[in-house]
């Protein structure tokens, strides 16, 4: 099995390596968590990309259900076959819908499976996905068939933290969590989506994310997608670096700011800040 | 040295178990890591920390056992097993132990394992030693010394920049607050399950209808998610003075309950419950609820949870005219039993730790006139309360 080493878009961290090749060469669930936008859904589609696998991302909302990833018995296509007299009725195999970890045991070379937000759904619902996790196979009860993993899929799982997962579950997995990136990964990442980004900007750029971030008492404090989208901006409307540098104290908060603050709480209260601090500084 | 590194991982309360002790085992043994120290640590992060409160403890005690060691000899693939079998008889616990036995018992386990290690040496066509310095067993002194499973220091490699682990870069995520927004939730969210009454499918009789009629008389069924929490909630608040300290755990109990429950109702309380409540703190003088009121309002299904310190002088339990708010012609204790028989799934939470609820002579006699239902605001707490609530 090929190691994961980053790749040419993905800035991997070394203990973010470590943590992916450890799920790969144990076949264990890698959990990852960690501040929103600090790339831990992209990660997956990267580990697929960098070792060369196919993805099969299984995206969970609130009402999502354990049993949807293994299959569905799709009761009301059936019924309705039934009263049209069409033949397929007779067989329940033709209702029977796989879910994703049907279509990632069935996969001919062991794809990459992210099971993207877990903590989206109920608190049950790891639990229940605890056995076929382990094992890699489930039952189908309708069709008494047993699915197994023709090859042990790589799982990520992300977890935004809203509810705590079970332990059970938990000692199955590799754990990562992606620390907010520091001034020197950041720079990197930023280097990976815009190579060619002048020295000046980046830095001034930078400066400002981070003055942003500590703001005490921000609601939703901008990360590392904010920032790349703010620099994207930032190049389309070509601002130059030194208007970040001196910015008009009139204008107390940064240009195209509405990229990096996305609530107008936040915007006044760096609004308030801003001044004060300015007229401190003289 | 991995003797004394889980045992001090388990005292600074890091839960690991032998599971997680075995994964870091195997992935040294799949060389996942370079032997390098830097490496080491990173494998043994991402194998024994499933959380990332415990991320700065588990720093902490890696930088006391792992001081000044800058390489991980490789290791040779023979399984220390006396020394795993001591180490589990010393920390499973009595589940874990089951656990093992289900799986074939011991023998099998390390059989399992060693099987294992076996094919993996033969693919890498073995390992060189562990190399170890100047004797340092560090099972010597248990009676168990597995050839040269041991530590190697090695002199001279950039030892003087501050190691990844000492630089505590988690230390900020180290929550030991009683409870944060997120347990709470957490906490919270087990009433609601508990409370989702009758299958999660329900038929949408007017899709059904509408559906049939579209397609010519036909049946077609149509189905909706039956989603909704059906859990009917009365919350009251204590927000007395010695509640003060415990106002921001309430706070977020309170603003994590709304989001949780359809119905859910807040009242304040001071210290204890008397002839009325109020809902809104800052007009409490003009808009009392009267308790008799409310309790004609609020059908007997809603459950009750009271949170308050339970902290005060016995006056204001059993005294008439005993409230420090105004006057009051019958006794808390009355008011409360009243509130309590209207209701009869209720509990109290209490922000004070559970240690000094015998040192409060009126936390007693509340939790008396509770029934005992008196839980401490800490996750496992609400846990207990929830559950409680749900019986
Ligand atoms: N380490 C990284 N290397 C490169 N790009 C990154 C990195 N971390 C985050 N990003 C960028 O940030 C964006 C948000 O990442 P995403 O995976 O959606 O975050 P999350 O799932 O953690 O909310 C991605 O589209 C990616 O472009
Ligand atoms: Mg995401």
């Amino acid at each position: 099995m090929r190691r994961f080493e980053g790749t040419d878009t993905y800035v991997a961290t070394q203990d973010l390596r470590v943590a992916v090749n450890a799920a790969i060469a144990l076949e264990r669930p890698l959990l990852v968590k960690g501040e929103p936008g600090t790339g831990k859904t992209i990660l997956a589609h990267e580990i697929a990309r960098g070792i060369g696998k196919d993805l099969i991302t299984w995206h969970i909302k609130s009402t999502t259900k354990a049993q949807q990833g293994l299959y569905e018995y799709d009761a009301v296509s059936r019924l309705r076959d039934g009263q049209l007299g069409d033949e397929r009725v007779h067989d329940i195999a033709n209702y029977i819908v796989p879910g994703k970890l049907w279509e990632a045991f069935e996969a001919a070379a062991a794809p990459v499976l992210l099971i993207d937000e877990i903590d989206k759904a109920d608190i049950e619902f790891p639990n229940d996905l605890l056995l076929e996790l382990d094992r890699m196979e489930f039952y189908v009860y309708e069709t008494r068939r047993t699915i197994s993993a023709r090859h042990r899929p790589i799982v990520v799982i992300t977890s935004n933290n809203e509810k705590e997962l079970p332990d059970a579950f938990l000692r199955r997995c590799f754990f990562h969590y992606i620390r907010f990136p520091d001034r020197t990964t950041m720079q990197q990442i930023i280097d990976v989506h815009f190579p060619n980004l002048k020295h000046e900007l980046l830095r001034e750029a930078l400066t400002i994310f981070y003055e942003i971030r500590e703001v005490p008492g921000l609601k939703k404090k901008p990360s590392t997608s904010e920032l790349l989208d703010w620099i994207k901006l930032l190049l389309v409307e070509d601002v130059p670096p030194d208007v970040l540098r001196t910015r008009d104290p009139a204008k107390l908060i940064p240009p195209l700011h509405g990229a990096l603050l996305k609530n107008e709480q936040d915007v006044h209260l760096f609004e308030r800040l801003a001044f004060l601090h300015r007229r401190e500084r003289g | 040295m991995f003797f004394s590194f889980f045992a001090e991982l388990r005292d600074a309360k890091v839960p690991v178990s032998l599971r997680e002790y075995l994964t870091l085992m195997e992935a040294m043994q799949k060389r996942v890591a370079a032997f390098d120290i830097e490496e080491f640590y990173f494998l043994a992060r991402t194998s024994l920390v499933k959380d990332e409160r415990h991320l700065d403890r588990f720093d902490r005690v890696f930088g006391h056992c792992f001081k000044g060691i800058e390489t991980l000899a490789d290791p040779k693939a023979e399984l220390p097993e006396a020394w795993l079998k001591k180490l589990a008889e010393r920390f499973l616990t009595e589940e874990e132990k089951k656990q093992i036995e289900a799986l074939g018992g011991w023998e099998k386990l390390m059989e399992a394992l060693r099987q294992r290690l076996a094919e993996q040496r033969a693919r890498h066509q073995g390992g060189s030693k562990w190399i170890g310095t100047a004797g340092t067993s560090p099972f010597g002194a248990h009676g168990y010394n597995p050839e040269g499973v041991r530590i190697g220091q090695e002199e001279g490699r950039n030892r003087s920049a501050v190691k990844v682990w000492d630089r505590r870069e988690f230390r900020n995520l180290d929550d030991t607050v009683e409870l944060g927004t997120r347990n709470v939730k957490l906490a919270l969210r087990r009433l609601r399950q508990f409370a989702r009454e009758g299958a999660a499918e329900e038929l949408d009789l007017d899709g059904t209808v509408k559906s049939t009629a579209h397609n010519a008389g036909w049946l077609d069924l149509k189905l909706v998610p039956e989603r909704h929490n059906t859990v009917k909630l009365l919350l009251f608040i204590d927000v007395g003075g010695s509640m003060e300290d415990h106002v921001r755990v309430c706070e977020e109990l309170f603003s994590a309950a709304r989001s949780e429950f359809k119905h859910l109702i807040h009242f304040y309380f001071h210290n204890c419950i008397y002839d009325s409540v109020w809902r809104d703190s800052r007009r409490r003088q003009i808009e009392q609820t009267p308790v008799v009121e409310l309790i004609r309002t609020y059908d007997p299904s809603y459950r009750v949870v009271l949170v308050g310190d339970a902290s005060m002088s016995p006056y204001e339990i059993e005294k008439e005219g005993g409230s420090v708010e105004r006057w009051n012609d019958e006794p808390g204790e009355t008011w409360l039993r009243r509130l309590l028989d209207a209701y009869p799934k209720a509990v109290w939470l209490n922000p004070v730790p559970q240690k000094y609820w015998t040192g409060t002579a009126s936390i007693g006699m509340i939790r008396q006139i509770v029934a005992d239902r008196m839980f401490p605001l800490t996750l496992d707490g609400l846990d207990r309360a929830m559950r409680r609530l749900t019986r």
